[in-house]
């Protein structure tokens, strides 16, 4: 064998060596949890799937983007589940477990958020997972969850028709924000005709589709246009001549993102406000209202069911301990509120199946309360998604919203007939 | 009818004020890309800095000189480009320079650069998109009849985009500067021979442009908010106008921002906003399939 094909023959074994090893130490589990059963819980009989619990500690992970385009959205996620997190660990911990986060970081890219998904479960044995906001993140990481039989609990408002074992939807599904809303801005406004806008992706389209039938079928009104354009589109001008040319009797907006500042700075400029059209959103809270401008948006709609001005005690509580933790200039939106329940309703729920086992908890979680959330009062219904009210908030100068009507506890239906 | 013509009127003037937000866009790439041939990925976060120059001096005139209110808008434009044109420099220098006949390098490392920018643009001023605070004169609209409204930045934008093109065309031509641009550009090695610091004049082309595009982001601030990412919305558009015009002439890059902006603003009218993305950039690809040397093109590169 000449010299020559000796040395290119080490060299081939040497890097096959190199990632064996490699391969086998990174497989090697690096939590310094140590796994144990489900069999070493209190008073739960083993199913045996691999959960990070101890004596001492229990181990969840955070999922959302804290880099990338979303993150502007997702930070007061992260920050609204680290204060329940230590709220509750400052309490006592769950079944005399303190919780210890592990965070991941989904980047706004969909694939790492699948890939971090499966390192959380795969690895780390996670008891629970907080995180995604954009539905093409949920969908990204729900076939890991259902493979792996994780436990996701997704805090944004949504477009519904979804209902997964394995997902606890902490924020409203399309039908508890939209019905009630426009029932409400036709009957106050005596509303007939209706321009339905959005950014071009499932949500908007989903939640216009449903609005459409409501208008058409139930409320009897007429829609005179219906338009979407790509994220991150920032030429509103032949848009605004048109809605001036119709002259709806309300603009039905779901701009999304970056979108929204250009949308509502130019609908100003071209001397469109409150004063000579109402509009009505579902996708600006007190998050994007920042960026966009209370000038901006001052005597507009929108409908959520949390508003960071809500007057109850929780939310005064809630409010102070966030400002307290992250500085007093902060704002808090819907999605934030979604966030913070999202532990506290695990907690119930590990309580009432005392154990951590996924399965117990997720069957334990129908019905359970939680009274103390900042929007007033929550329960898990059968399928996974909560009971809420929806309220309507008019938008301030100051970047709040001034709420002027709240709805009764609405039932969560994600497949609703009549309206697909 | 009445109501109609207005909204042909403001129509019309949409159309005009797309137009010149591309041109300015388009002005700064259209030199370095068109004149110099050098495929900087990294000229939207140029823009960007320009931006975000503005949102920091709204800030600092908001806290320090109240006074500032309604004149530091047009200071802020004046220190985006120095900003921008110094960083420019300095990118010519440390990186560009040395790939200048390396065209695939060049555009993995401007594209590696914008990466890096972006990630400073987050460290220094967060992941939230933020805002500048206008001054007066810059918001609302001007009514010269009861319904028609022109918006005031967008009358803002156009003039800086013609005051702008204006100066960059008659630089060209009449400034010794501009010759010898034009001269290294058609024949370096002439150029050379004939007593132009070719290094020098590249090494300030590349500044004018990013400085160009600099006092685009500042204006931009007029439209929409300031995010770390929000350059790569713009180089798509922006690459496309100076290709599609033919890359080495400017009445090209006007001709395409022109052609473009139209196309958008019409169809975007009658149809919806995606289907006027799908018509333009069909229209666009088909006639660059027929003339892929763009509208003007004035010859072939070398």
């Amino acid at each position: 064998m000449s010299p020559r094909l000796l040395r290119v023959i080490l060299r081939q074994r040497i890097a096959a060596t190199t990632l064996a090893l490699t391969t086998l130490l990174g497989g090697c589990d690096k939590g310094s949890a140590t796994t144990t059963t489900s069999a070493v819980q209190p008073g739960a009989a083993p199913t045996g799937q691999h959960i990070a619990v101890t004596e001492k500690e229990v181990v969840v992970g955070q999922l959302h983007s804290a880099t990338g385009t979303m993150a502007i959205s997702e930070t007061g996620s992260i920050e609204a589940e680290r204060l329940a997190i230590d709220q509750i660990n400052d309490s006592g911990g769950i079944l005399g477990r303190k919780i210890r986060i592990i965070q991941e970081d989904g980047a706004s890219d969909w694939p790492t958020f699948a890939e971090k998904a499966k390192k959380l479960l795969e690895q780390d044995h996670v008891a629970a997972v907080f995180g995604c906001w954009t539905s093409a993140s949920r969908k990204a990481v729900l076939p890991v969850f259902e493979k792996d039989n994780g436990l996701l609990y997704y805090p944004t408002f949504y477009e519904g028709l979804e209902q997964s074992k394995n997902v606890f939807y902490t924020g409203q599904e399309a039908t508890q924000q939209i019905l009630a809303g426009l029932d409400w801005i036709t009957k106050t406004k005596s509303a007939k005709t209706f321009y339905l806008i959005g950014s071009d992706y499932i949500w908007p389209r989903t939640s216009n589709k449903i609005a459409r039938k409501h208008i058409e079928n139930v409320l009897h009104g007429t829609v005179v246009g219906e338009e979407y354009y790509p994220l991150g589109h920032t030429q509103f001008g032949s848009l605004i001549n048109k809605i001036k040319a119709q002259k709806p009797d309300v603009v039905y907006a779901i701009v999304v993102g970056g979108s929204n500042v250009s949308f509502y700075k130019q609908l100003k400029a071209a001397g469109v406000t409150a004063e000579n059209q109402t509009l009505l959103t579902i996708s600006v809270t007190e998050d994007e209202l920042l960026g966009i401008g209370g000038e901006n948006m001052v005597g507009y709609y929108a409908a959520m069911k949390y508003f960071q001005s809500l007057d109850n005690d929780n939310n005064k509580k809630f409010v102070s301990a966030f400002k307290a933790k992250y500085g007093p200039t902060s704002v808090i939106g819907d999605v934030t509120q979604a966030a913070y329940l999202g532990p506290w309703l695990w907690k119930l729920a590990v309580e009432k199946a005392n154990t951590f086992d996924i399965d117990q908890v997720i069957a334990a979680s129908p019905g359970i309360e939680l009274t103390t959330a900042p929007e007033g009062y929550v329960k898990i219904h059968p399928n996974h998604h909560l009971w809420s009210r929806l309220r309507i908030g008019q938008a301030q100068l100051d970047g709040q919203f001034k709420v002027l009507y709240e709805s009764e506890l609405i039932e969560p239906n994600p497949f609703p007939k009549g309206y697909q | 009818m009445h109501a109609s013509l207005s909204i042909w009127a403001m129509q019309a003037f949409n159309g005009l004020s797309v137009f010149s937000v591309l041109l300015l866009m388009a002005l700064g790439l259209a030199i370095i890309f068109g004149q110099m041939g050098v495929i900087n990925m990294a000229h939207g976060e140029f823009l960007t800095i320009g931006a975000y120059t503005t949102y920091f001096m709204s800030k600092v005139s908001e806290r320090w000189a109240p006074w500032l209110a309604k004149s530091y808008f047009l200071l802020a434009i004046v220190v985006a480009f120095t900003l921008a044109g110094v960083v420019g420099l300095l990118v010519e220098y440390f990186l560009v320079r040395r790939l200048y006949r390396r065209p695939l390098d060049t555009l993995l490392a401007t594209w590696g650069l914008s990466l890096i920018m972006q990630q400073t643009f987050r460290s220094a001023f967060g992941a939230r998109e933020v805002s500048a605070t206008l001054p007066d004169w810059l918001m609302g609209s001007l009514k010269p009849t009861p319904t028609i409204d022109i918006p005031v930045n967008g009358l803002f934008v156009m003039a800086l985009t013609v005051a702008l093109t204006a100066v960059v065309y008659l630089g060209l031509v009449y400034t010794r500067f501009g010759i010898n641009v034009r001269a290294t550009v058609q024949n370096r090695s002439m150029a050379s021979a004939a007593g132009i610091d070719t290094g020098r004049v590249d090494r300030l082309t590349f500044a004018f442009g990013c400085g160009l595009a600099g006092v685009a982001g500042a204006a931009f601030t007029t439209i929409g908010s300031t995010g770390p990412t929000s350059g790569s919305a713009y180089i798509v558009d922006t690459f496309l106008v100076v290709v599609f015009g033919g890359a080495q002439r400017l009445i090209g890059t006007i001709a395409s921002a022109f052609a473009i902006a139209q196309t958008q603003a019409t169809t975007e009218f009658f149809m919806t906003g995606s289907m006027a993305k799908v018509i333009t950039l069909s229209t666009v690809i088909l006639i660059l399939l027929i003339r892929p040397q763009g509208l003007f093109a004035l010859k072939v590169r070398h």
